[in-house]
């Protein structure tokens, strides 16, 4: 993938088929631990103990049309060869957490990308569920909770084109201002 | 800065709207393979590209969602186009660049763009 936002959007939507009610999507950049951070946590069905076990295996799905689930090996292996790794742990019926690290000035590693891009993807996509976004940089913080979206919204969905083309909007200032 | 209370002004225009928008069950559909095949090929700006031209032209009765691996990976980012009473179009190797086209030519004059689709591709 060229940009870690499309990972992320990749395994945010395997907690939207886990039907995870919430899902937080935690980056923390800290330039003087060189350390990028991220964090996917959901509220969604879980993975059995066995299962988690052969989860990053691309050869390991839930999916019965196919055989294959690159989402998680692929975003391991971008850890990998920036100094970083892949976590995960999952609980049945609690729901599952994601964390990947990287060398933040590593020269292999991809750029964050477009992160407005994947909230309004995942936004529009799955209107009802809850998605909360911290990116902290450097002891700064922007935080955006689709909770209070919808308290203003009063009723109006979420996947409105106009919501969702002004969530981005939102967001992309929301980053650039801790830039 | 965006703020909430333009957030709120584009609620009042949509509650406004809702009866419009009542009738989308029956409108048309624009589904996006959203799997990780669809990612990795660009499959985002695509989807995004489409909401951003549906609201630009003020398409209220034409729906942008999303959907799986359609299991042709190769072909990635690909589109389906529903149409009501008509066959499914299916588009691929689908760029930001070729959504203005589609949505012109297909969606609003109802002449599939024949080069972008799936036929073409495989012939």
């Amino acid at each position: 993938m060229k940009e870690l936002s499309l990972h992320i959007l990749d395994i945010a939507e395997n907690s939207v088929k886990a039907k995870a009610t919430k899902i937080e999507i935690d980056i923390t950049e800290d330039t003087a631990k060189n350390l990028l951070t991220i964090e996917i946590k959901d509220n969604g069905c879980g993975m059995s103990e066995e299962f988690l076990k052969k989860v990053k295996d691309p050869f390991s799905t839930t999916r019965t049309t196919r055989k294959v689930g690159m989402g998680l090996s692929l975003f391991e292996a971008a850890a990998q060869q920036c100094d970083g790794k892949l976590e995960i742990s999952s609980k049945e019926g609690v729901g599952t957490e994601v964390s990947v690290t990287f060398a933040l000035n590593h020269i292999d590693r991809a750029p964050l990308g477009d992160m407005a891009g994947t909230m309004q993807t995942l936004i529009g996509g799955s209107p009802d569920i809850d998605f909360i976004y911290r990116h902290k940089k450097d002891g700064q913080e922007f935080l955006f909770d689709t909770a209070q979206i919808r308290e203003t919204l009063s009723g109006v969905p979420l996947d409105t084109p106009e919501v969702i083309l002004w969530i981005g909007d939102f967001i992309n200032e929301g980053i650039n201002e801790l830039n | 800065m965006k703020s909430l209370a333009e957030l709120q002004a584009i609620r009042d225009r949509a509650l406004n709207q809702v009866n419009l928008r009542k009738e989308r069950a029956d409108g048309t559909r624009i589904v996006v393979g959203m799997a990780t095949c669809g990612i990795a090929a660009g499959a985002r700006p695509v989807l995004n590209a489409f909401v951003r031209e549906v609201e630009a032209r003020k398409l209220t009765d034409v729906m942008v969602t999303q959907t799986g691996c359609i299991g042709m990976c190769r072909l990635e980012p690909i589109v389906e186009v529903y149409v009501p009473g008509q066959e499914k179009v299916t588009y691929v190797h689908m760029t930001e660049d070729k959504v203005s086209r589609i949505i012109a030519e297909h969606i609003i004059n109802n002449r599939p763009v024949t080069e972008y689709t799936v036929g073409a591709e495989t012939k």
